[in-house]
C-alpha cells in the first residue's frame, strides 16, 4: 500500500514518533554513547542525562520523588515487574484481584500465576464498560495481596475510577498493594499519583510519541518489589542492564511535550473523535456505540456495526488508506471476540463488527471529514453482502428509518 | 496483517456472484453470526441438473468472502454431482491458498455448498442434536470433526482449529479433540504385507513422491529388489552420474520410505 494518503486512526495501538523526540535521541546513538556506569566524564554525562530524564518522569507521574521512577522496556515488562515484585516479597497472601477488561500483559499474567497457586478474582464490567466496583471491593479480604485495575481501557478508552479504588480497598485491607496499568492514560489525561493510595503504576511510551522499547514504572517509595531481572546496579538494583539512554531521553521528551498537550487533547483531540463518532452513529443506522460516552480517554471511539464483520471493514479501509482496529475474531486469529466487548455484553450481532478509531494529537480535521464521509459507503457495501437482510430491514424500521 | 494471496484480494474487494436469488432451487447455509461468519448460498438449477446461477450471502472476514466468492464461480456451468464433488481443498486452491488460520473459511464455502445440493435433493440434513457435540462454542459434532480431521489430514490440535474452529475459543473441549485425534491418526496394527503387496506400496510411493522430485534434475530411480526392510534401487539418467545422489538416496529417497512405510528401511543402491 502507498503512504501517499495515509490516516492513521489506530494510535492506541501505537503512535508515530514526534520528530522532536527523535531530534532528542539522536545525539545519543553516535556521538554521547558511553556507558552511564562508566566512571571517566563521557559515559557519566550519561547518567546525569537519566537522572534529569527520570525527574522529567517523576513530574509526569506526578509522584513525590524521582526515585519512585524505574525505566523499563515496555507497558507489558512494568506490569510484570510490579506485580510479580510485589508477590515476590510478600508469600503471606495467596488471593489477587484484577478486572475482565485487563489488556493481556496483566490478564495473562494472572492466568498464569493461578497456575502457580493463587486465587484470582476477575472482576466485570457493566454494558457502559463501567467497572462493578462494589463486587470488587467485596472480594478484598486479608488474603488479597494486590488489587490491579487499569486507568483507562485499550478498546473501549473507559476510564476506571482508580484512584477511588485504591483509597476503598486499602480501607478494607491496608496491606493489599494497588497496581495501575496506565498505559491508554497517559499522555490522554493527567497522572497524578503522589496524593493516591496508587503503589504502582506503568506506561508504555510509544503510546505517547516516544519510540518503542521503553516504558515506565512508577513504585511508591514506601512500597518494597523484588526484581525480576537480576544483575547490575541499573535502576537502583530492580532491574539489571545497561541503560537505553536514547530510549530514555526520548520518553522523558515525549512525556514533557505529552504533559503540555494534555489541555489540546481534552479539546481539541475530543472534538475531533466526537465530531467521527457522531458523524459515523447518525449516517449509519446499523452503528452503535460500544465505549461509554462519559469516563472516557478523550481520543478513543469503538463503535460495532452490526451484522457485518470487522476484519472486512478493516480491510475496505485499509485499500482507503485508513487505517483502524477491531475487537473482531478473525483480525488476531485467535477465533474469540474482543474479551473487553464480551464482558459488557456487547451484543454478538455487533460484536464480530466493532471498530475501535483512536486519534492523537497529529489527526486532523480533514482525516476526520474524510473518514466521515468514507464509513457510509464501506458499510453500506459490506451490509448488502450480508446474510441477514431481513434483520437488518427490521433494525432499520425499529430505528425509524424507511 | 494477514499474507492474503492476490486472488483473495481481487475477490473479497469485488466480490462475484453476490446477493440472494429469489426463486432459487436450492439455497445452502453454513455457520452463524455468533460464530462469526456465516454463508448463505443460493442456486439456480436447470431441468439436466446443471447449476445456471449461483449467489452467495457472506457475514465473514476477507478469505471467508474470497471463498464464497470464487466458490459460486467453480460450479456455475457444472452439474450439480459435480459440483458436490469440488473439496475445501480445492477452493483453497483456486485462491492461491488461504493463511493456515484461515482455512476453516474454505471449509464453510464447502459445508454451505453441500447443504445446498443437499436442499436440492431433499436430503435430511442430519440433526445436530442426534450427534454428539463436541465444540459448543462453535457448534461442532464429532462426526464434523472426523470427516474433516479424514479429508484434510489433520494431524494436530492447531490444525483442526485452523480449519474448523473447534476448540479455537474457550478452549475446553481441546482435550476431546486431541483424543479424536489420536483415534483417528493411531496407525494399526499393519499386517505384514507379502513381497508382492510390498513393492506395489513402495512402487506407489516412488511414482507418487520421490520420481517428480528427481525427474526435475533430469533422473528417475528405480527399484530392483525388496528383502524384508532392504530396498534395492538403482538410480538412472542424470542421477546415475550425480556425485551427489549418495545424500540423495539417504536424505531424500530413505527418508520419504521410512516416513511412509517404517522406520527401519535401508535404501541399498546396486
Amino acid at each position: 500500500m502507498s503512504n501517499s494518503k495515509l490516516i492513521y486512526l489506530d494510535n492506541n495501538a501505537t503512535t508515530k514518533v514526534d520528530e522532536q523526540v527523535l531530534e532528542a535521541m539522536m545525539p545519543y546513538f553516535c556521538q554521547y554513547y558511553g556507558n552511564p556506569s562508566s566512571i571517566y566524564e563521557f559515559g557519566g554525562l550519561n547518567s546525569r542525562v537519566i537522572k534529569e530524564a527520570r525527574e522529567t518522569l517523576r513530574e509526569f507521574f506526578g509522584a513525590r520523588s524521582s526515585k519512585e521512577i524505574f525505566f523499563t522496556a515496555s507497558g507489558s515488562e512494568s506490569a510484570n515487574m510490579a506485580i510479580r515484585g510485589i508477590l515476590a516479597g510478600d508469600k503471606s497472601k495467596n488471593h489477587l484481584i484484577t478486572t475482565k477488561v485487563e489488556h493481556p500483559c496483566v490478564l495473562n499474567l494472572h492466568k498464569q500465576l493461578e497456575k502457580e497457586g493463587y486465587n484470582v478474582t476477575y472482576i466485570g464490567v457493566n454494558s457502559a464498560g463501567e467497572l462493578n466496583t462494589d463486587e470488587l471491593y467485596d472480594a478484598v479480604n486479608e488474603k488479597t495481596a494486590l488489587v490491579s485495575v487499569m486507568y483507562a481501557n485499550n478498546e473501549t478508552g473507559a476510564i476506571f475510577p482508580v484512584e477511588e479504588i485504591a483509597q476503598k480497598v486499602k480501607s478494607k485491607n491496608k496491606d493489599t498493594k494497588i497496581y495501575v496499568d496506565a498505559v491508554q492514560a497517559a499522555g490522554k489525561i493527567n497522572l497524578d499519583v503522589e496524593n493516591t493510595e496508587i503503589d504502582m503504576m506503568g506506561i508504555s511510551g510509544h503510546k505517547f510519541h516516544a519510540p518503542k522499547g521503553i516504558g515506565a514504572l512508577y513504585v511508591k517509595s514506601s512500597v518494597l518489589i523484588s526484581p525480576l531481572i537480576i544483575g547490575g546496579h541499573q535502576e537502583n538494583g530492580k532491574r539489571a542492564g545497561t541503560e537505553n539512554v536514547p530510549s530514555i531521553v526520548g520518553l522523558a521528551k515525549a512525556a514533557s511535550l505529552a504533559q503540555d498537550a494534555l489541555p489540546y487533547e481534552a479539546t481539541k483531540v475530543k472534538e475531533l473523535r466526537d465530531k467521527l463518532e457522531t458523524g459515523i452513529l447518525s449516517k449509519i443506522y446499523n452503528a452503535r456505540l460500544n465505549s461509554p460516552s462519559n469516563n472516557r480517554v478523550p481520543n478513543t471511539t469503538n463503535i460495532g456495526f452490526e451484522y457485518i464483520e470487522g476484519e472486512l471493514i478493516l480491510l475496505n479501509l485499509n485499500d482507503l488508506g485508513i487505517c483502524a482496529s477491531s475487537g473482531s475474531a478473525c483480525t488476531s486469529g485467535s477465533l474469540d471476540p474482543s474479551h473487553v466487548l464480551k464482558a459488557m455484553g456487547v451484543p454478538f450481532t455487533a460484536l464480530h463488527g466493532s471498530i475501535r478509531f483512536s486519534l492523537s494529537r497529529f489527526t486532523t480535521e480533514e482525516e476526520i471529514d474524510y473518514t466521515i464521509a468514507k464509513m457510509p459507503e464501506v458499510v453500506n457495501k459490506l451490509t448488502a453482502l450480508s446474510p441477514f437482510q431481513k434483520e437488518l430491514a427490521e433494525l432499520k424500521r425499529r430505528k425509524g428509518i424507511i | 496483517m494477514w499474507n492474503y494471496s492476490e486472488t483473495v484480494m481481487e475477490h473479497y474487494r469485488n466480490p462475484r456472484n453476490a446477493g440472494s436469488i429469489e426463486d432459487a432451487d436450492a439455497i445452502g447455509e453454513a455457520g452463524s453470526l455468533s460464530c462469526g461468519d456465516m454463508l448463505k448460498l443460493y442456486l439456480k438449477v436447470d431441468d439436466n441438473g446443471i447449476i445456471t446461477d449461483a449467489k452467495f450471502q457472506t457475514f465473514g472476514c476477507g478469505s471467508a468472502v474470497a471463498s464464497s466468492s470464487i466458490m459460486t464461480e467453480m460450479i456455475i456451468g457444472k452439474h450439480i454431482d459435480e459440483a458436490r464433488k469440488i473439496t475445501n481443498k480445492q477452493i483453497a486452491e483456486a485462491l492461491g491458498g488461504l493463511p493456515p488460520e484461515k482455512m476453516h473459511c474454505s471449509v464453510m464455502g464447502h459445508e454451505a455448498l453441500e447443504a445446498a445440493i443437499a436442499n436440492y435433493y431433499h436430503e435430511d440434513i442430519k440433526p445436530h442434536t442426534d450427534e454428539e457435540l463436541v465444540c459448543t462454542c462453535f457448534d461442532i459434532t464429532k462426526s464434523f470433526l472426523i470427516e474433516e480431521i479424514k479429508n484434510n489430514n489433520l494431524k494436530t490440535l492447531e490444525d483442526v482449529i485452523n480449519y474448523t474452529k473447534a476448540g479455537g475459543a474457550c478452549g475446553k473441549c481441546q482435550g476431546k479433540i486431541k483424543e479424536i485425534l489420536a483415534e483417528i491418526n493411531s496407525v494399526p496394527k499393519e499386517e505384514k504385507l507379502t513381497k508382492t503387496q510390498m513393492i506395489i506400496k513402495i512402487n506407489n510411493i516412488i511414482e507418487k513422491y520421490i520420481s517428480p522430485e528427481l525427474r526435475k534434475d533430469g533422473g528417475d530411480i528405480e527399484l530392483i529388489d525388496v528383502d524384508e526392510n532392504q530396498i534395492k534401487v538403482k538410480l538412472t539418467g542424470r542421477c546415475q552420474a550425480c556425485n551427489r545422489s549418495k545424500i540423495t538416496l539417504t536424505h531424500f529417497v530413505e527418508a520419504t520410505l521410512k516416513q511412509h512405510i517404517n522406520e527401519n528401511i535401508e535404501i541399498i543402491q546396486v
